[in-house]
């Protein structure tokens, strides 16, 4: 066991329980914050791993804004606060999942381990390099993101907007039988 | 050094994880929380070859910054998706999606 390994076995365990957490407790909300906990010891590993960067921006967006954005969605949804079955499959789906699961752990790690398996040296780190190839090799693809970002957001308000008429926003939330009116004619009337 | 099966072990549970929370969930939001976990163990798995492979464009490294941007826009667009298909329906029931009436 190299400090590396103690290391990376610390975080990993989190990552993993807390990851296992997530998909399985009854508490909405606390899937959400298990979420957290396990996207943040990820970032960790990235750390021990030598990736100072990607750890930073994993945390950034991910701890930073997209459980923020997970959480507004289980609000807005108006998930139950506490104990709740509501939001499980029935057992049968359940047990078919955890076959899938377990099948597609067993075979990567089987693939991986085999292929990749054994001991290496470390060598990540150099934040200058990193930026070197980031803005010089990959930069292309580093300026599309950033258009399919202005996309995603452009497209996201669109969806947000189409599904109701400014009105009966309220209403809408507040009465929770749906209204069937067809998307076309709402967007005709606003 | 380090023994690389820690952290391929890891991306096989956080796969295998995602997975199970995709297939078993009912409510919307938490299907997306196992893509999310299906995300990060294919991020992890590029860190982990990009920091142990001598690779002169640090591909592993900068395809993960790429892969956890990708992934912030593909959520923000699921989760407005979600909230209209909530206030359309009023539940957010994956296992009832595709019917007219809830």
């Amino acid at each position: 066991m190299t400090t590396h390994d103690v290391l990376f076995l610390l975080v990993g365990l989190i990552t993993g329980a807390s990851a296992v957490l997530s998909v399985t407790t009854k508490h909405l909300v606390h899937a959400a914050l298990w979420l957290v906990v396990s996207l943040g010891a990820l970032s960790g590993c990235y750390l021990v791993l030598g990736a100072e960067l990607v750890a930073l921006v994993q945390l950034l967006v991910y701890v930073g804004a997209v459980v923020v954005l997970v959480l507004f969605a289980l609000m807005l949804t108006h998930a139950p606060i506490g104990r709740s079955t509501a939001h499980d499959g029935s057992v049968t789906q359940r047990v078919a999942a955890l076959i899938a699961g377990a099948a597609t752990a067993a075979l990567l790690a089987a693939t991986l381990i085999s292929a990749f398996g054994g001991e290496v040296d470390v060598q990540g780190g150099s934040t200058g390099l990193l930026a070197q190839r980031l803005f010089g090799t990959w930069v292309w693809p580093f300026e599309l993101l950033s258009l399919l970002l202005l996309i995603a957001l452009v497209a996201a308000l669109a969806l947000a907007r189409l599904a109701t008429s400014p009105g009966d926003a309220v209403d809408a939330v507040a009465t929770a039988p749906p209204e069937r009116e067809p998307i076309a004619s709402r967007t005709e009337a606003s | 050094m380090i023994h690389l099966e820690l952290p391929l072990l890891l991306v096989a549970v956080l796969a295998g994880t995602g997975v199970y929370g995709i297939l078993a969930r009912r409510n919307a939001v938490l299907v997306l929380i196992g893509v999310e976990l299906v995300l990060a163990s294919a991020g992890l798995l590029m860190v982990t070859m990009g920091s142990t492979l001598a690779d002169p464009l640090r591909a592993g490294h900068v395809l993960t910054i790429f892969v956890i941007t990708i992934a912030a826009a593909e959520i923000a667009v699921a989760l407005a998706l979600v909230v209209a298909v909530f206030r359309a329906r009023g539940d957010i029931d994956v296992t009832r999606a595709g019917e007219v009436d809830s």
